[in-house]
């Protein structure tokens, strides 16, 4: 049933009529999480793909209220959001939640972030995790994985792509003490929406971070988009976990185990890897990386 | 009419009571020389359950403009201060404030900005904020900041403006020092300032979005409404320093304020504490026989052309002490004091000097050199330098390590 979305608000929340690309994952998660939320929510979104599919003057398919102010400060607006609210005494009512990208997340708006983590705001900070910057073209962010080919980390003669591996954001989160951090996959809609559920559940900051393939940026058809997420989940590279504060991390284990290069070979940003006699040294490379999570979390 | 009491108090502060009777439901800040006993006082208060605010301590100064984003689009009375570099960090965010027409009241403890790094006031800070939208007062001693707090909110929050407003005071002269200032009871100051009563606002019953994006389909229209409301602050801001003079018995506030103007030759044009050496400086020289007055600019945006041109446009020539530089051009002041001339039917000869820039003291002998010069421009009939430095040390020019 992890496959299948079934909604309560008949599109209500997060209406058809956007300007997302074909096969988005991003707004895959969206309805996921506004699932969870209901109707009572505001949403404090950075700027990136979200903002500018959703709200260009005069049209708007959000249903709950929404703010979008820069792209380094999310977290920061939506700590005000929560002290507005509470002010007005509606804390207990409204939920407030951030849905942005990995640029606006792991990069330009993590000073925010951590200010928010460590303040303790009643906010929950979802990342739709897309893995480089996508609306201005793809270029690498810190959550781009190692050895992708991105606008600004070209494979050349000299660079294989990005050089470095994927920042741990949600360890860093964790590191905040923050009291629920959680990663999840578009491939499991169901399972987003039970987390942002059990999310909204807990008092304090608290983190989601939503791998979500994007056709454009890492060059698919946009009819993989679900199946590219399953099998980044199921090579281990994208680990799928919940964390608590204070209890062992709850993991989703593999059933099925695949190669790296399984998921590596559908996609254009990964090619040089794989095509010909294949970049065996680098694939190794990405391998152990895979390894590591599965022996790391004991997916 | 209110009675108030007067006492000897910090700058910072009579700034700290006059924000508290204003009621804010949100204060977010960070620490920064010179603003920061402000933000002190107010915690102090926040902590004694004096002040009923959410009281938020930001990671940064740019986190503190942003959550005041958030709770004034959230539709409650948000304020903050801050200096220099912070106000810098701040300039996106303020930006997105005016755009988006949000009311957040701001205090620029003014400071010089870095490089050089340095703690001394000047107008760098504040005057980098011109173009952002936002409404820029500035005060000349404590009582002025006072009342000026109390006036800010009102012309912010007016629904024909909805523009967030600084009330800009220089660093350490104004809020390090201690002058008698006059405050007024809570609820006199409730009966002025009213709670804020936005008219949209993020709330689940009437969802809403903030912060869209459009093109040059929308762009144009949107900055136009922006300006159009920003001209309408000039009416406002006169219109609730009366409102004030009415409630509270004295008049602190306007877009200009004049002194010995009327049958003037020369006169200076300056903004912020310098007003206060000035008015003396100019009773000391009128004892002497020199035909000086005194405009001072407490609106910088909106900029008051018209008001300006009346008060000076019959004096021979106008000094602008300027505390703010366009680098490569002239003093921010002194641009904007010409731009206001050039439709003048007759025009007097305009200096631009940079004064205090820096910090640099300025005294009484400072200004008899000011007027000196200007007796010489008058002489040969024209202006040689578009800006002249007053009290640059040339001699020590040479052991810099730049070329000058």
């Amino acid at each position: 049933m992890d496959q299948i979305m079934l909604s309560k608000y008949n599109e209500m929340l997060f209406t058809p009529g956007h300007r997302a690309c074909p096969g988005c994952g991003a707004t895959i998660a969206v309805r996921a999480i506004l699932e969870a939320t209901g109707p009572d929510v505001i949403v404090v979104s950075p700027t990136g793909c979200l903002e500018t599919f959703t709200a260009q003057y005069p049209y708007s398919p959000w249903g709950v209220p929404w703010l979008h102010v820069l792209f380094e400060n999310a977290a920061a607006v939506a700590a005000g959001v929560e002290a507005a609210l509470k002010k007005r005494g509606l804390a207990d009512k409204v939920k407030v939640i951030i849905i942005g990208g990995d640029g606006g997340t792991h990069d330009i708006g993590l000073g925010a972030l951590s200010g928010m983590l460590e303040r303790g705001h009643n906010v929950t900070y979802i990342c739709y995790d897309n893995e480089a910057y996508m609306n201005t073209g793809v270029q690498r962010s810190s959550a781009t994985p190692v050895g992708a080919s991105t606008a600004t980390s070209p494979v050349g003669k000299q660079s294989w792509g990005k050089e470095r591996p994927k920042k741990n954001l949600p360890a860093i989160v964790m590191a905040h003490g923050a009291p629920y951090v959680a990663t999840a996959s578009i491939a499991y809609p169901n399972d987003i929406t039970r987390k942002v559920k059990q999310a909204l559940s807990i008092q304090g900051p608290k983190y989601i971070e939503i791998h979500s393939p994007c056709p454009i940026g890492w060059g698919f058809d946009s009819s993989l988009t679900i199946e590219l997420a399953r099998l980044a989940v199921q090579t281990g590279l994208v680990p799928i976990y919940e964390a608590f504060q204070g209890q062992p991390l709850k993991v989703r284990k593999l059933a099925k185990r695949i190669p790296v290069t399984d998921y590596l070979q559908q996609q254009k940003r990964f090619r040089h890897l794989v095509e010909g006699q294949g970049d065996q040294e680098h694939l190794a490379l990405i391998q152990a990386i895979a390894d590591e999570n599965i022996a790391h979390y004991g997916l | 009419m209110a009675i108030g009491t007067l006492s000897v108090m910090e700058g910072s502060m009579a700034i700290a009571q006059a924000v508290k009777m204003c009621r804010p439901a949100v204060i977010s800040a960070y620490p920064i020389t010179p603003q920061t006993h402000i933000i002190e006082f107010l915690a102090q208060m926040v902590a004694n359950g004096e002040l009923d605010a959410e009281y938020i301590r930001a990671d940064s100064e740019f986190s503190a403009a942003s959550i005041l984003a958030g709770a004034s689009a959230t539709g409650v009375r948000t304020y903050t201060a801050s200096s220099s570099q912070g106000l810098l960090l701040m300039t996106e965010v303020i930006y997105y404030l005016a755009g988006t027409r949000l009311p957040v009241v701001f205090t620029g403890a003014n400071r010089q900005i870095t490089a050089p790094i340095g703690l001394q006031p000047d107008h760098q800070d504040t005057m980098s904020l011109r173009d952002s939208g936002i409404i820029e007062l500035y005060v000349e001693d404590v009582q002025e900041a006072y009342d000026t707090h109390l006036q800010a909110f009102k012309i912010a929050e007016d629904h024909n403006i909805l523009l967030p407003v600084m009330v800009c005071m220089d660093g350490f002269v104004l809020t390090h020092v201690f002058e008698p200032v006059k405050t007024f009871k809570q609820e006199d100051v409730d009966a002025f300032l009213p709670p804020y009563e936005p008219i949209h606002y993020l709330t689940p019953e009437k969802p809403m979005v903030f912060g869209s994006g459009t093109d040059d389909a929308n762009t144009m229209e949107f900055h136009y409404m922006g300006h159009q409301a920003a001209l309408r602050a000039r009416d406002k801001i006169e219109a609730v320093a009366r409102e004030f003079e009415s409630a509270f018995g004295h008049y602190r506030g306007g877009l200009i304020d004049t002194y010995a103007t009327e049958d003037a030759e020369v006169i200076l044009v300056a903004m912020g504490s310098v007003i206060g050496t000035l008015r003396e400086a100019v009773d000391i020289l009128r004892g002497d026989g020199v035909k000086v007055g005194l405009v001072k600019v407490r609106s910088f945006r909106p900029f008051p052309a018209e008001a300006l041109r009346k008060a000076i446009n019959h004096a021979s020539a106008v000094a602008v002490l300027d505390r703010a530089l366009s680098f490569g051009y002239q003093g921010i002041l002194a641009t904007d004091v010409k731009a206001a001339l050039y439709d003048a039917p007759q025009r007097p000869l305009v200096l631009g000097l940079m004064v205090g820039f820096g910090g640099r003291e300025v005294n009484l002998n400072t200004v008899r050199e000011i007027v000196q010069r200007t007796q010489r421009v008058l002489d040969i009939g024209q202006v040689p330098n578009e800006t002249e430095f007053i009290g640059l040390k040339t001699e020590t020019l040479p052991h810099f390590s730049v070329v000058a």
